[in-house]
């Protein structure tokens, strides 16, 4: 809560349809992938400076990850941390801004990670085979 | 209502504000940015398509706030954990200030190599 009182992400304050076990669990999960997402958005930021300041173009971009294991990993991490962070985030969100505070709003954010997750994973896949 | 109005002008929660907005921002970006990247799956030819796409000073623009609120949602974030997890500190209070130079000179040094 900041001073203001609102709420932030799976904030129990705003508890909807789920147990405060869950609530509880979303919280921790909501801060352990910022902590992990800190460390990628830095590399990422510093990467895609980087990648402007070299010429920005395919063959750049294949060069650094197509067959290297590293990047793939990082990028793989990289969209698990958001596939959790941002559907969690956005479930806030829609509870205090929207007044979506049914079950349907969980389901949704379910599907909205697996989504992201796929085609997060589709996208450093891609990077990395071609 | 005055308490609303006065509670909301404060830099804490022009800070949370931001944060928020700059989240909703990037997922809705998401989408995208996984597309154009899975779209190397037909080839390198295909990215530089892309590539060159981006070079309109209107996608420009759009690249450079999309990295200022890449690095606002990180650096507030930051703050954020700092507030939650670490003994409170009178230097914290400074972390707001520290937060937006830092999401400003990313966003800087972006425009600046583009």
């Amino acid at each position: 809560m900041n001073s203001a009182g609102q709420g932030y992400a799976a904030s129990p304050v705003v508890a909807t349809g789920t147990s405060a076990k869950t609530e509880a669990w979303l919280w921790i999960a909501q801060r352990a992938s910022a902590a992990l997402l800190a460390l990628c958005v830095l590399v990422h930021l510093v990467t895609i400076i980087y990648a402007v300041r070299h010429g920005l173009s395919g063959a750049a971009i294949l060069g650094r990850t197509q067959g290297n294991p590293a990047w793939l990993a990082f990028y793989s991490l990289y969209v698990l941390a958001i596939a959790v962070h941002a559907p969690i985030g956005l479930r806030t969100l829609c509870q205090e801004w929207l007044g979506w505070r049914s079950a349907s709003l969980n389901w949704f954010i379910v599907a909205l990670a697996l989504a992201l997750f796929v085609f997060g994973l589709r996208a450093a896949l891609a990077v990395f085979l071609v | 209502m005055k308490n609303d109005y006065r509670s909301r002008n404060h830099p804490a929660w022009w800070a949370f504000l931001v944060h928020r907005l700059s989240g909703l921002a990037l997922s809705i970006f998401l989408p995208f940015h996984f597309w154009a990247l899975g779209q190397a799956l037909q080839g390198e030819a295909r990215l530089d398509t892309l590539l060159r796409w981006t070079e309109q000073p209107l996608v420009k623009f759009a690249e450079t706030m999309l990295v200022l609120l890449l690095a606002a949602h990180l650096t507030g974030g930051l703050r954020l954990l700092a507030l939650e997890f670490l003994p409170w500190r009178g230097w914290q209070k400074s972390l707001l200030a520290w937060a937006a130079g830092a999401a400003l000179a990313a966003g800087l040094a972006f425009a600046l190599a583009l």
